[in-house]
């Protein structure tokens, strides 16, 4: 237990040193270590958002929209399938929650209309994605005696379409911020229908909620010129607001149906009209888009038709000449930056589902700052009060003690830094808080030597039992710590998870520092200065 | 060369003397925190309770009655406005917005333009919103997390000592943790996330403690024999005083600078440690010790009337 091998030593020498040498970065500013030699060690500790600055955000998809939608697609589709048919029917609705009813004007008729609706079906894609078919489908119809149907959509259906929208939508999250530049952002999916999102030093986080809190549905639709915004819509068309733009009529009846939609299209970049010099968008469609889009708008010169974004009509140009180029523009009440928002929307897709922010933490650049400066100046001060104790209470051996102490913090940056742990504020908290504990193996295994030496041992053997006697205790005050640390870790959320990583290195690293290390220290002393008794 | 020694060697303090008095008022100061817990209750953070706190840093001296006229009128509920650090800097909480989760990012948005508008130049420089069911899910997580570390306490203690240590070490860990908690309502200090964190911290702290001790009262059974296990005990607790009282020290020291610059939130956690670390020392000696003796005595000690079979194997186990 208390010789060392040549090699022992070296690798012990070659442990601290590569700690310090991959602690380096850490101390100085990004900037200088980008322009360091690439042989150069370059990693550093990495910044939590409450240090750095930046937004942590916690979104929640709407899943209840998809639902609704594909409620709404099957009412809508039904109404066209009967009408073709020529099948007379009332009281077409959405009934309850899952579920579509309709009544038949002809009972007879049931079979024949069940088989029409029976198409409207989606088949369920399943993981393997062989949904082709004969696979399940999404819904079952079931009707009465008196010519009563009803459409209802099966529960398993529902959590696929509800769990490929979220999906769905981080894809889209990740497209959305990628497009604003924001450097290393973490998005993950949390939960059931919850999307993690954390964006290091933004200072601006509004644009970043607005641009994810717009689910950027684009529609292009026929505006029902022969109806009045004013009365009830009639069936088939909807009553949409505009945005306010241009002072013109805000109401206008649109068709239900989508002629082109934001999926054709392939691109989207902000601009300025030509002739008033105002903002505007400039898109242009995939191949069906632009054939269909040419299609319309041979069949519709002269008529207007709208542009929807989530709802809201952003204008109504009427059609001067068919547009056979497949690009076209969006004029609107945009400025600079709208537009070029919209822009963004429009490149990374639409939402398939309304996201709301039910979590925001927000840290601006400045109060990061702060905190760092407040956490250096504690982790100085306590160091000094650390070593100046453990010297007066131990002497040499604290000194050895002291030594290890701050070969255990570089360490423990060393390794945060190789494992691209985060630290965090809590985590400057641990920091601190290992300071004082792996000092504690060390009052342990000195008040051991002691005892032992009074016992009449000799150095050497006393210093032996201390190490082996004090060895089973120092392990099981550092497993208790770790196994509460990995519960806080696995339980906890944000900023204190960087406290329990933090302490969890810190406490392995220590059990390196405050005992081999230490006890290398004091061998070699030992050996060097062979004293008959020990100064403790 | 002078060593500080702040316990002298060779110290024999008649712990277990006051063991009754320690136990009675460790039980009482922890039925006290149980009756504050439920009345007046804990103050909980917007971790656990939902809600909405802003940090602003204003351009000139903030004016209070003018920013609480104008944040009351936004029709938010409750809003506190406190001030700390230096006077331009503007703390505000507002409640829980309902039962939807959405409500607290919508009431931040709102209060933060109205600051940004009213005083221009204002720097927001933190803004938490948490919905109402997040923070029921953080709650129940919290809670979960200390529920499970109590368990994992017991068993890891059971299998490392005999029963009677780990029914000791529990029932001390829940002595103090209910004062723990009590410092909070006492305090008034939030009770959030970072809370746990700190209570998790001092159950470490404490059960590290009697690790400690119960393993010299364990030593010691094997090497005295025949000693009381009173005797013992006290034996043990003297030995072991130094590194109780150095350690405690040693981690106080390293927790002290934190509580005097670590800033509003950080402080905080700091200080309540600072409690957790006297705490803990303090119920290795008073509470462990004794629960040990009452529960130990004619079972874990050798030549006593009452031995049991099991008891003895465990004493003579190597």
């Amino acid at each position: 237990m208390m010789y060392f091998a040549p090699w022992k030593i070296a690798l012990i020498a070659l442990a601290c040193l590569a700690s310090v040498i991959f602690s380096i970065p850490s101390f100085f500013p990004a900037a200088t270590v980008a322009t360091w030699p690439n042989w150069l060690p370059k990693r550093q500790v990495n910044l939590g958002l409450d240090l750095r600055g930046g937004a942590h955000l916690l979104l929640e998809v709407d899943t209840s929209v998809v639902l609704r939608e594909r409620l709404e697609a099957l009412v809508e589709g039904a109404r066209n399938e009967l009408r073709q048919a020529r099948i007379g029917y009332t009281n077409l609705s959405v009934s309850g929650t899952n579920s579509v009813a309709v009544r038949l004007r002809d009972a007879s008729q049931t079979e024949q209309a069940r088989q029409l609706l029976i198409k409207l079906a989606l088949p369920v894609q399943s993981a393997s994605g062989l949904g082709f078919g004969t696979g399940p489908v999404d819904m079952e119809i079931s009707s009465t005696a008196d010519g009563q149907l009803r459409m209802t959509l099966s529960e398993a259906a529902l959590q696929e379409r509800a769990r490929n929208a979220v999906t769905q939508s981080i894809e889209i999250v990740r497209r959305r911020i990628d497009q604003t530049g924001v450097s290393e952002p973490t998005i993950q999916r949390q939960g059931a229908d919850r999307i993690l999102v954390q964006l290091p030093g933004i200072d601006d986080p509004e644009r970043i909620k607005r641009l994810l809190g717009t689910t950027a549905k684009l529609t292009f639709r026929m505006v029902d010129v022969g109806a009045d915004p004013n009365a009830p819509a009639p069936p088939g068309s909807e009553i949409l607001e505009g945005d306010g733009a241009q002072g013109r009529s805000d109401r206008y009846v649109v068709k239900r149906k989508v002629e082109v939609a934001g999926d054709n299209l392939v691109d989207a970049q902000a601009g300025y009209d030509q002739r008033g010099g105002m903002p505007v968008v400039n898109f242009r469609f995939d191949t069906v888009g632009g054939k269909r889009f040419a299609e319309i708008t041979q069949q519709a010169v002269g008529q207007p038709f709208a542009i929807v974004l989530d709802n809201k009509v952003l204008s109504a140009p009427t059609i001067r000449e068919p547009i056979l180029g497949g690009s076209g523009q969006i004029s609107g009440n945009f400025t600079t930056a709208s537009a070029n928002d919209l822009a963004v929307l429009l490149r990374a897709g639409a939402l398939p589902a309304p996201l709301k922010v039910v979590e925001e933490r927000t840290v601006g650049p400045d109060l990061g700052e702060d905190s760092i400066r407040a956490g250096l100046i504690s982790i100085a001060v306590a160091a000094v009060l650390v070593v100046i104790y453990m010297v007066l209470a131990y002497g040499l051996f604290g000194l050895f003690a002291n030594v290890a102490l701050i070969v255990n913090l570089v360490m423990t940056l060393a390794a945060m830094s190789l494992l691209q742990a985060t630290l965090t504020l809590p985590g400057i908290a641990g920091l601190l808080l290992t300071l004082g504990m792996s000092v504690d193996a060390n009052v342990l295994i000195n008040e051991r030597i002691r005892e032992e030496t009074k016992l009449g041992k000799s150095p050497m053997a006393a210093m032996s039992a201390g190490f082996s006697r004090a060895f089973s205790t120092i392990v099981d005050a550092n497993v208790t710590t770790l196994i509460k640390m990995a519960l806080l870790y696995a339980l906890g959320s944000g900023a204190v998870k960087g406290f329990a990583v933090t302490i969890s290195i810190g406490i392995l690293t220590s059990m390196f520092t405050a005992t081999v290390l230490v006890r290398l220290m004091m061998v070699t002393w030992l050996r060097q200065r062979r004293p008959t008794l020990l100064p403790v | 060369m002078y060593k500080l020694r702040l316990i002298p060697d060779n110290t024999n303090y008649p712990f277990m003397k006051g063991r009754v008095i320690g136990l009675a008022v460790s039980a009482f100061l922890s039925v006290i925190s149980v009756v504050l817990f439920f009345y007046p209750g804990l103050n909980y953070g917007i971790d656990f309770k939902g809600g909405i706190v802003i940090e602003a840093r204003m351009q000139q001296p903030a004016d209070f009655p003018a920013l609480r006229n104008l944040i009351g009128n936004l029709d938010l509920g409750h809003a506190a406005l406190q001030q700390f650090g230096s006077p331009n800097d503007v703390l505000i909480r507002l409640e829980r917005q309902g039962n939807e989760d959405a409500a607290a990012q919508r009431a931040a948005d709102k209060v933060r333009a109205t600051l940004q508008q009213s005083y221009p130049g204002t720097e927001i420089r933190r803004v938490e919103a948490v919905g109402a069911s997040v923070s029921e899910g953080l709650f129940r997580d919290g809670m979960l997390a200390m529920g499970l570390a109590m368990v994992a306490m017991l068993i890891y203690i059971w299998f490392r000592f005999e029963w009677q240590f780990g029914v000791g070490a529990i029932a001390t860990l829940v002595l103090d943790v209910t004062k723990t908690i009590g410092f909070y309502v006492v305090t008034d200090i939030q009770f959030n996330l970072v809370a746990i964190a700190a209570v998790l911290t001092i159950m470490g702290f404490s059960v590290n403690d009697k690790v400690v001790v119960y393993d010299r009262v364990r030593e010691n059974l094997r090497k005295y024999k025949t000693l009381p296990l009173r005797e013992l005990i006290d034996k043990s607790i003297n030995e072991t005083l130094n590194r109780t009282v150095n350690t405690s020290i040693t981690v106080f020291l390293s927790t002290l600078p934190l509580a005097l610059f670590g800033g509003e939130a950080v402080s905080e956690f700091a200080i309540v440690l600072l409690f957790g670390i006297v705490l803990a020392t303090s119920s290795s000696i008073f509470i462990a010790a004794p629960i040990l003796l009452f529960l130990g005595e004619n079972r874990l000690r050798r030549g006593q009337p009452s031995e049991q079979p099991e008891a003895k194997a465990a004493a003579q186990r190597p």
